[in-house]
């Protein structure tokens, strides 16, 4: 493995990072948007702050990460992405920041109104930040950036069949991965009405999110052939039937209600299809630029990676005992201490 | 490859693309100063209560942990929003040089990582963890921080001073990361710009008590939320000066166009004067008071040094000199005047172990974290816009970095739109946060455990 396919490689693990555990922040949003009015869906609400709450920033450090590696190792190409994708991205930007923040503003507040204000927003730039971020990926995808500094159309290069179908498979994924978080989310704390309703949710989206993943590929088949058949027959097809093997175990687990192994099932469909997709498209990232002509200097790559793989050393075990701190039900303090 | 080619950003785009990236990294930096400093502090209270007992201390530490959950939330969206904007408005500084610096990055991701979750951590696992441990996890968040805000700025001295990489024809073909991280303006800045951060902090936050005191609520708990963080920020003042002129001598020897421009030398001269306020009009600096000698002096510790004039590089290369003077000055300015606040408290300590008597100790300490924060703004303005009309200084301008894509105006105003909201909401919030839930007199046990952090 050369340097450059290494970073390639520790790009891919942030992306797949952030859509697995950021993602599923922004589907918890969503899930927030559908709760129902502020009475009935105060529950669902309550967990899924209660869920995000602790974790939410980390995960969002994984965005952070995927940008840095992408300009520190391929600095042409996020050049070209940024300059020719900048309407989309800097819509991203502002969904990123009205959802931080109104997230952290609707805990401070107290007063209904502001709950639901900064609710509201917290929940609507959670639903479109996912998908603007699937129109960039579906615009990379399509071979619809080229290389270049702002080479690209600025409309077409990201409003298009394959952007439009992958953003809403953005959303969709979100969703999905939230509902099966927070099902066992909600079955440990002990609440099986509400268990029962995200599994209801995760099983709506699981089967909305198959529909759109075969309406993806149907997309990709007259939108951008070339990808299509890497996928459907090429190297990445193993992977595509790893994906959709997952996602169908995962109805299956759902319905007979295995809330921790489908957690591992869900995340393998998703993971699937992303590897599939980078495997698919390997070794061309733009039109006519492959990774040896956009990776950068051997120098820059063997520094980074180094750096990276010490800090992954400080950075697992913390990341381990994030999530297992608030994975591990919390024992109020006893009477007498209060 | 065969599509058209890009035209020049026009005018427009290009100012709109300096001033959304100006408010995006002036706001962010109030922030990331809180973050850098304010875990700190509220370390240092939950400590002082944990060794005293003094519950004042651990509801204070509690109320802290309360808004940096808040801050630190804000923080991390417009710190993302400025790593969009480095590829959305300036690809041709990224495409380009986006790997010489990609390492100090790289390392400030693994930085923000650990701050988020033992901040995590830290807010949410508050009453689980016994007092030690929990403020050992603390530790983590205070070293990242201070990590983080280095990393980053080391980025920026590398823009004032490039170096580690070879070009051929325009490309990169050659770096030394290591090199272009560890460049000279990096330790004068990193060093300036932490302390920084702390006095931003320590200010920010006695400024709210000084607040309250002068509202008549002058009980220990009060007094100590005054008293603890502006401690930590007068201790800076003095040694903040030191690194000040440090900074300034780098800046002297390295980038003599940026020193004309903040002292407005506009020819070569040999003993040159300090300039104090004065404002520039056709290439000459008007209505300034002048201390003899006291530039060449200062900036290379000889009175007869030769100070560079900005004539000495054409009309195309020179920084606007009146912005650049002025933000010098009033950076010196408050930095100073908040040292004198802090030595004003040491003196009435001294003498008689409490604050100074007078109304107007309060009502200046009530304003030092405006102060503070106008002095962090005006330095970064000296920084930024003193390296104008580069990027890269020497190597890149500006102009040519910029994204040529139409329409970057229209970005700006829907960034300036959501960020004018953003503000409103953020100032909005936090002062209900420093409102809501009166602190008793004499603070119970139930007080402190009950207080819900996040």
């Amino acid at each position: 493995m050369t340097l450059a396919q290494a970073m390639l490689a520790v790009l891919w693990i942030g992306i797949s990072a952030y859509v697995l555990f950021g993602g599923a922040d922004f589907g918890g949003g969503v899930w927030d948007l559908l709760a129902g009015g502020t009475e009935r869906g105060r529950p669902d609400r309550a967990l899924v702050e209660h869920s995000i709450g602790p974790v939410w920033e980390t995960n969002h450090v994984w965005l952070i990460f995927v940008l840095v590696v992408t300009w520190t190792g391929l600095p042409s190409v996020f050049a070209a992405i940024a300059s020719t994708l900048y309407i989309p991205l800097t819509l991203v930007a502002l969904g990123i920041i009205a959802r931080g923040a109104a997230f952290a503003f609707r805990k401070a507040s107290t007063e209904p109104w502001q709950q639901r204000l900064f609710g509201a927003t917290f929940a609507f730039s959670s639903l479109v930040t996912p998908f603007f971020l699937g129109t960039v990926a579906g615009a990379i995808a399509s071979g619809r950036v080229p290389p270049g500094v702002a080479e690209g159309d600025l409309l077409s290069s990201w409003l298009n069949p394959t952007s439009l179908v992958s953003g809403a498979l953005a959303v969709g994924t979100a969703a999905y991965l939230a509902a099966v978080y927070l099902t066992r989310d909600a079955e440990r704390g002990g609440d099986t009405e509400l268990s029962e309703r995200f599994r209801r949710r995760a099983l709506a989206a699981g089967g909305t999110v198959g529909v759109l993943s075969a309406a993806g590929l149907a997309v990709l088949r007259a939108d951008a052939a070339g990808l299509f058949d890497e996928l459907t027959s090429g190297r990445a097809l193993p992977l595509l039937a790893v994906s959709i093997a997952a996602g169908l175990a995962s109805l299956a687990l759902l319905w007979r209600r295995a809330y921790v192994a489908v957690r591992v099932t869900a995340a393998l469909a998703v993971l699937g299809l992303l590897w599939g997709w980078a495997l698919a498209q390997y070794p061309r990232l733009l039109p006519g630029v492959e990774l040896d002509d956009a990776a950068a200097t051997r120098s820059v790559l063997a520094a980074s990676l180094g750096s990276l793989a010490a800090g992954a050393l400080l950075l697992l075990p913390s990341l381990w005992w994030l999530y297992t701190t608030f994975q591990r039900e919390h024992v109020p303090p006893r009477d007498s201490e209060k | 490859m065969g599509g058209p080619l890009a035209t020049a950003a026009t005018e427009a785009d290009l100012g709109a693309a300096r001033t959304q990236m100006a408010l995006s990294l002036g706001w962010h930096i109030v922030l990331a100063c809180l973050g850098v400093g304010m875990p700190a502090i509220t370390l240092l209270a939950e400590w002082r209560g944990h060794r005293t007992g003094d519950r004042n201390y651990r509801l204070l530490a509690r109320r802290w942990g309360r808004a940096m959950g808040v801050l630190f939330a804000v923080g991390a969206v417009s710190g993302t929003i400025l790593s969009f904007e480095m590829g959305l408005l300036w690809p041709g500084l990224m495409g380009t040089y986006g790997q010489v610096i990609g390492l100090p990055f790289s390392l400030e991701g693994i930085a923000f990582f650990i701050e988020a979750i033992f901040l995590g951590v830290y807010l949410y696992a508050w009453d689980r963890l016994p007092p030690v441990r929990h403020m050992l996890t603390g530790v983590p968040i205070v070293v990242a921080g201070v990590a983080s805000a280095f990393f980053v700025v080391t980025a920026n001295a590398w823009m004032q001073q490039p170096t580690g990489f070879d070009t051929e024809n325009g490309r990169i073909v050659s770096v030394d990361p290591w090199a272009a991280m560890f460049n000279r303006a990096t330790p004068p800045q990193t060093v300036h710009m932490i302390l920084a951060a702390f006095m931003v902090a320590g200010f920010g936050m006695a400024s709210v008590y000084a607040v309250a005191m002068l509202r008549g609520r002058r009980d220990r708990y009060h007094r100590l939320g005054f008293l603890l963080p502006f401690t930590v920020a007068a201790a800076i003042a003095p040694v903040q000066v030191g690194v000040g002129d440090w900074a300034a001598h780098f800046v002297a020897d390295y980038q003599p166009v940026k020193l004309a421009a903040m002292e407005g030398v506009f020819h070569t001269e040999r003993g040159a004067p300090l300039h104090l306020g004065g404002v520039a009009v056709d290439g000459d600096l008007r209505y300034a008071a002048e201390v003899p000698n006291g530039l060449s002096l200062l900036a290379h510790w000889d009175p007869n040094a030769e100070i560079t004039g900005l004539e000495t590089v054409p009309a195309a290369d020179r920084p606007p000199v009146n912005a650049v003077h002025l933000a010098f000055q009033t950076m010196v300015g408050l930095g100073f005047a908040l040292l004198a606040l802090g030595l004003w408290l040491g003196l009435s300590w001294w003498r008689r172990r409490d604050l100074p008597r007078t109304p107007w100790f309060l009502r200046a300490s009530a304003l030092s974290g405006v102060a503070a924060v106008v002095a962090l703004e005006s330095g970064w303005v000296v920084t930024e816009v003193g390296r104008q009309p580069w990027i890269v200084y020497g190597h890149l301008r500006t102009a040519d970095a910029v994204n040529p894509a139409p329409g970057l105006v229209w970005g700006f105003l829907l960034v300036a739109a959501v960020y004018a909201v953003l503000t409103v909401a953020s100032v909005y919030v936090l002062r209900r946060l420093a409102r809501s839930r009166p602190v008793p007199v004499a603070p119970q046990e139930s007080d402190v455990t009950d207080y819900k952090v996040v």
